[in-house]
């Protein structure tokens, strides 16, 4: 099963975090979504929302100047 | 058979007293989930964590830090295309700046009713304090705020409730009016001394408010943009464009943004297919942006203003690229402008 992709890049916080939380809204929990950002502060972010949403964390990523974040959605 | 818990959403900016006031509810048995509005104004450490020089310092989002203390979830609502109706033509009237602090706390309100009704919540919380800044937080305006936004009674502002008639979930016995409190004043020892005994150690205090709204020099630039642009209108791009970088106007319709340092450099290089861009290139110095339809004597003045901020701002001469959104570009070489070519009246 591919990622599902959300592209927040040249987003601020907190538009990357809406945008990964109105896609995994229509999500199925275990189905994965891949946020790719250019504001280091999603690295935070987005696994803050996950930890008090019920979402994993799968991993984390910097790579140049863009930072990845894939999550497995959960039970909502 | 167990009574189920009654269900409130609580208005999360980040701050101490919207901490405060639903952990109040929550320690009285509400089941309690957070809401927080982003309306494009407002100010957040990643704001300021676009400044390379800032980076050290946490880039964590106050209202998404404060619901995890909570162990509440945490519901963040883009209301930015809506909330441009509340900036351009507030019933109330603005603050001292650009602020429309009430019309903002009744539409947040509204919105929050709107979204309880929808989820079968059953009342709001928020922090407010009578007294405290901004406008919106005075007795006589607790009620416009209940009433215009239509939560009515379903309104509990637990840290200032024993000061204001009993709401729908004191009298429904939802919450227990005797543990509630009585907090007025402009003071911040009551909260930070309630902060002390639920045991929160660390949380954000902004020093000037959580909207860039109430700054100043944020509103200047915001009503420059509206007289340039013979209208109040904007994006959101244009709000988080105004709180970057050095801004110039030399003439009506042509207006220069220059990056104070290397990360403001490169968020604005996000916008280089949306604008005209210039930097230095025989001397290590700022991207600059130009916003209007612009003549050549624009452009070579805009390159001599950039260059005054570059390593070169010494020399006879420095060489800019200029390149259009398409991607083309050409070259100038100019001579900086010193500092007292530029009138104060072109600084925004």
């Amino acid at each position: 099963m591919s990622n599902i992709i959300v592209d927040a890049r040249g987003l601020l916080c907190p538009m990357p975090v809406i945008r990964v939380q109105d896609c995994v809204s229509t999500l199925d929990a275990g189905e994965l979504v891949e946020a790719v950002c250019s504001d280091p502060g999603a690295l935070n972010d987005i696994p803050a929302w996950c930890r008090i949403n019920g979402h994993r964390v799968v991993r984390t990523q910097e790579k140049d100047d863009e930072y990845i974040v894939v999550l497995e959605v959960g039970e909502l | 058979m167990t009574i189920p818990k009654a269900k409130a959403v609580a208005l999360i900016s980040g701050g101490l007293d919207s901490l405060l006031a639903a952990h109040v509810a929550i320690e009285q048995g509400v089941h309690v989930e957070g809401i927080n509005f982003f309306t494009g104004f407002c100010v957040e450490g990643h704001t300021h964590a676009i400044r390379k020089q800032d980076r050290s310092k946490p880039k964590r989002n106050n209202a998404l830090w404060v619901a995890e203390q909570l162990g509440i979830k945490l519901h963040i609502i883009d209301i930015i295309e809506e909330y441009k109706a509340v900036v351009f033509n507030p019933r109330y009237g603005y603050g001292a700046n650009l602020n429309p602090c009430l019309d903002c706390k009744i539409f947040m309100v509204r919105k929050a009713h709107e979204w309880c009704l929808k989820q079968g919540f059953d009342f709001i919380v928020t922090g407010e304090v009578i007294g405290q800044r901004p406008m919106s937080q005075r007795k006589d305006t607790m009620p416009v705020v209940s009433r215009q936004s239509g939560a009515e009674d379903r309104l509990l502002r637990p840290l200032c409730a024993k000061n204001l008639p009993p709401t729908l979930p004191e009298r429904e016995g939802w919450v227990d009016r005797e543990k509630l409190y009585d907090f007025s004043g402009r003071s911040r020892k009551p909260q930070m001394a309630l902060a002390a005994r639920f045991g929160f150690k660390d949380y954000a205090q902004p020093a000037g408010g959580c909207c860039f709204l109430t700054d100043a020099q944020y509103s200047s630039k915001l009503a420059d943009l509206w007289r340039s642009r013979g209208e109040k209108r904007y994006e959101l791009d244009d709000i988080m464009l105004l709180k970057v970088g050095r801004h110039f106007r030399p003439k009506p319709g042509f207006k220069v943004i220059v990056a104070r340092e290397e990360g403001e450099g490169k968020f604005l290089q996000g916008y280089r297919k949306q604008f005209l861009s210039l930097s230095t290139t025989s001397h290590p110095g700022p991207l600059a942006l130009i916003d209007g339809e612009v003549e050549p004597a624009d452009i070579e003045l805009a390159a001599r203003l950039i260059s005054r901020y570059s390593k070169g701002r010494n020399e006879e001469k420095v060489e800019v690229e200029v390149r259009q959104p398409d991607g083309s570009s050409h070259q100038l070489r100019v001579q900086p402008l010193a500092p007292s070519d530029i009138p104060e009246a072109w600084h925004l």
